[in-house]
């Protein structure tokens, strides 16, 4: 019987896959051969979603995007047998766009069937949490260290020193906590993960639990993303029944209990101190460090927070040993970074790289340019609190440091891109406004700031006194930089000074001579 | 509430209230079943997890998720975040406004729609993204769009 995979991703389903799934069915009974349906994750290359695969002797034949409408035709074609289609995009795991990468933590996505045990132990699943548990947890946190892992959630705080501090602190009780609030738009890595290949996700809370001694672990999962929840949720189940997480990880004898908790549509709750209040049932309202979570994190215990691909990473690093992933990258950004290119682009995708590749091949030769056929204006990296980048700047290097050298950041490696149509200055204000509709409110150069900001970027555009406000706006955002307590009010300045930096016209003002 | 809602949140109360942290896992609980919080709850909750009524009410009114008053029969929810924006999200959420004659956080007065905003539904590389009634789309021209809204009952 001929195994045909069918994505169930949600951007997949999103762009029709059950239809799909459904018309291949129906039309496999018509003709009497019968198909074994697989519902994968999915591949990345979201531009061919739904991305139907034939399992072939020459490996999986893709075709896509396939449409409900197109089955009957596929059928006709032959491409059970892999037959030449328009929609045929030849044996997947060789497509440029996925053979130019460098999968290690996105190996498994969209090949294998998430919800499989088997199949993810059969791709080396569980082959990390097994070296992690014949280690004593100085030896998992000092490998952590050596791999140069640091968070992916966009702080990139080492992870390895971090749960430095967790071993450490002496407690009764310790706390993994995931943090699956992926709220940067943009962003999609998490929701993948969660979807496509959740044990992954599962592996590296136990190896964290392993290193660190806690005993219970929550998974924070925004509650835009339902399908990631009901996915993550089965997953949990049937690590549970193999004996994965429980009173006995894998035999060792160390308890690990893993939960799911669902968000509830507060972008703050993204931020860690903010995330841990609401677990506890309260406002997400942000807190004060010191102390940092590590030390007093959940209910107060010491508590590993991190988010879901640096969790995802571990299990390779346990596998194959720090030096592997040391490897790849660059300066004091290493191993790889499964990059996210959306918004207004020709291939959007899943683009996982070593650290070093610049922003011009990957909007260019990964993404082929902009969907609308204009030119790219603009990219927004790293989500709403990252910098808007000209195409001056398209020569950076993936890199934490030569990305915050020009004001930018890597953030969750989120890329948004907007063709030579966007209006800046209605970008800039956006960032105010978002700001002022998830602001906490404990902080004061957040909370007003982000209003009396969205209030100069209006005067601006009405044009009484541009430059008086300019400066006003200015300064305003200095103070929102200098003076709020965490990141949101921290660096909403970003968009907003970046976008009148380097396209002052949209604001009605004069491009300096000297601008770059 | 009706007396059988009050049934459900005791049930939920009773089920949930030792949980670490069970505030939210309780609104979750009540919300997927009646389609908000009742206010009339409130007091139910707050004794079941000795809190004050202004803490619980503080908690259901800081997240955008929970509601207080029932939705339309049908929720359209339409990402209003960069990515869309970049593919023309702005010019789709003002169809939809239009076509149902209502804003965000408005329901339509036959009370067939409640039309909400939404940041990210991590659609971003098949934006712009929708969802309605739980249901994702992207890719989403306005004319699909409006033949989805069209459909509902």
């Amino acid at each position: 019987m001929t195994r045909v995979y069918v994505p169930a991703d949600s951007s997949a389903l999103a762009c029709g896959a059950e239809a799909v799934a459904r018309a291949i069915t129906a039309e496999a009974a018509k003709r009497g051969t019968p198909v074994e349906l697989v519902r994968n994750g999915s591949r990345g290359l979201m531009w061919l979603e739904p991305l139907v695969e034939v399992v072939t002797p020459a490996g999986r034949m893709g075709y896509g995007p396939v449409g409900a409408g197109d089955v009957p035709a596929l059928f006709e074609a032959g491409f059970l047998q892999g037959a030449s289609h328009p929609l045929n995009v030849g044996i997947v795991d060789r497509h440029p766009w996925l053979a130019g990468q460098e999968r290690l933590c996105f190996s498994r996505m969209g090949v294998i069937d998430p919800l499989s045990f088997d199949d993810y132990a059969a791709h080396e699943g569980w082959a990390g949490l097994r070296a992690a548990a014949a280690m004593k947890p100085a030896e998992i946190v000092a490998a952590v260290t050596e791999s140069g892992l640091r968070g992916r959630g966009g702080a990139a705080f080492p992870t390895g020193i971090k749960w430095k501090t967790v071993l450490d602190t002496p407690a009764d009780r310790k706390y993994v906590v995931c943090n699956a609030d992926e709220g940067d738009s943009g962003t999609f890595s998490d929701r993948m993960t969660m979807e496509g290949d959740p044990f992954m996700l599962i592996e590296g809370m136990a190896i964290a639990a392993l290193a660190t001694g806690a005993t219970q672990g929550y998974v924070y999962c925004r509650s835009e993303y339902p399908h990631a929840e009901r996915t993550f949720v089965k997953a949990l189940t049937i690590a549970r029944e193999r004996g994965v997480l429980g009173e006995d990880v894998l035999g060792t004898g160390r308890a690990f209990h893993l939960e799911l908790r669902r968000g509830a549509g507060a972008y703050i709750c993204g931020e860690e101190t903010s995330l841990l209040e609401s677990l506890e049932g309260k406002r997400g309202l942000v807190r004060f460090k010191p102390p940092v979570p590590a030390v007093s994190g959940l209910f107060g215990k010491p508590t590993v927070v991190n988010n879901v691909i640096t969790f995802a990473s571990l299990p390779l690093i346990l596998q194959k040993g720090a030096a592997f992933y040391r490897d790849y990258g660059r300066g004091r950004s290493r191993g790889t970074l499964p990059i996210q290119l959306a918004g207004n682009i020709r291939r959007g995708g899943l683009v996982e790289k070593a650290f070093g590749v610049t922003l011009r091949e990957l909007l260019h030769d990964w993404g082929g340019g902009s969907a609308s056929g204009r030119p790219i204006r603009a990219v927004q990296v790293g989500g709403p609190l990252g910098a808007y980048m000209p195409e001056s700047q398209f020569d950076t290097p993936l890199d934490y440091e030569a990305f915050a050298s020009i004001g930018a950041m890597v953030g969750h490696g989120g890329m948004v891109v907007f063709d030579d149509t966007v209006d800046m200055a209605r970008m800039a204000r956006y960032a105010m406004e978002f700001c002022a509709i998830e602001s906490c409110g404990k902080c004061t150069p957040c909370r007003i700031g982000s209003t009396r900001g969205t209030e100069v970027i209006d005067r601006i555009l009405a044009g009484r006194d541009r430059a008086a406000d300019t400066r006003l706006l200015e300064d305003l955002c200095e103070t929102m930089v200098q003076g709020s307590l965490c990141a949101l009010g921290g660096m909403t300045p970003y968009p907003v000074l970046s976008a009148l930096k380097h396209f002052p016209e949209d604001f009605g003002l004069h491009r300096l001579p000297a601008a770059a | 509430m009706n007396e059988s809602a009050s049934r459900y949140v005791a049930g939920v109360l009773a089920r949930l209230k030792h949980e670490p942290g069970a505030l939210l896992p309780i609104l979750h609980a009540i919300q997927d079943e009646l389609g908000h919080v009742p206010p009339a709850a409130v007091p139910a909750i707050a004794d079941a997890l000795n809190l004050s009524r202004a803490e619980v009410h503080g908690v259901v009114s800081f997240y955008h998720h929970f509601r207080s008053s029932p939705p339309g029969r049908h929720v359209v929810q339409v990402c209003r975040a960069e990515a869309c924006q970049a593919m023309g999200g702005e010019a789709l959420a003002a169809g939809l406004r239009q076509q149902l004659g209502i804003d965000f956080h408005q329901t339509t007065a036959d009370g067939r729609v409640t039309l909400e905003p939404m940041y990210c539904l991590g659609q971003c590389a098949c934006a712009p993204a929708a969802l309605v009634d739980g249901e994702v789309h992207g890719r989403l021209s306005g004319d699909r769009a409006a033949q989805l809204i069209a459909a509902l009952e």
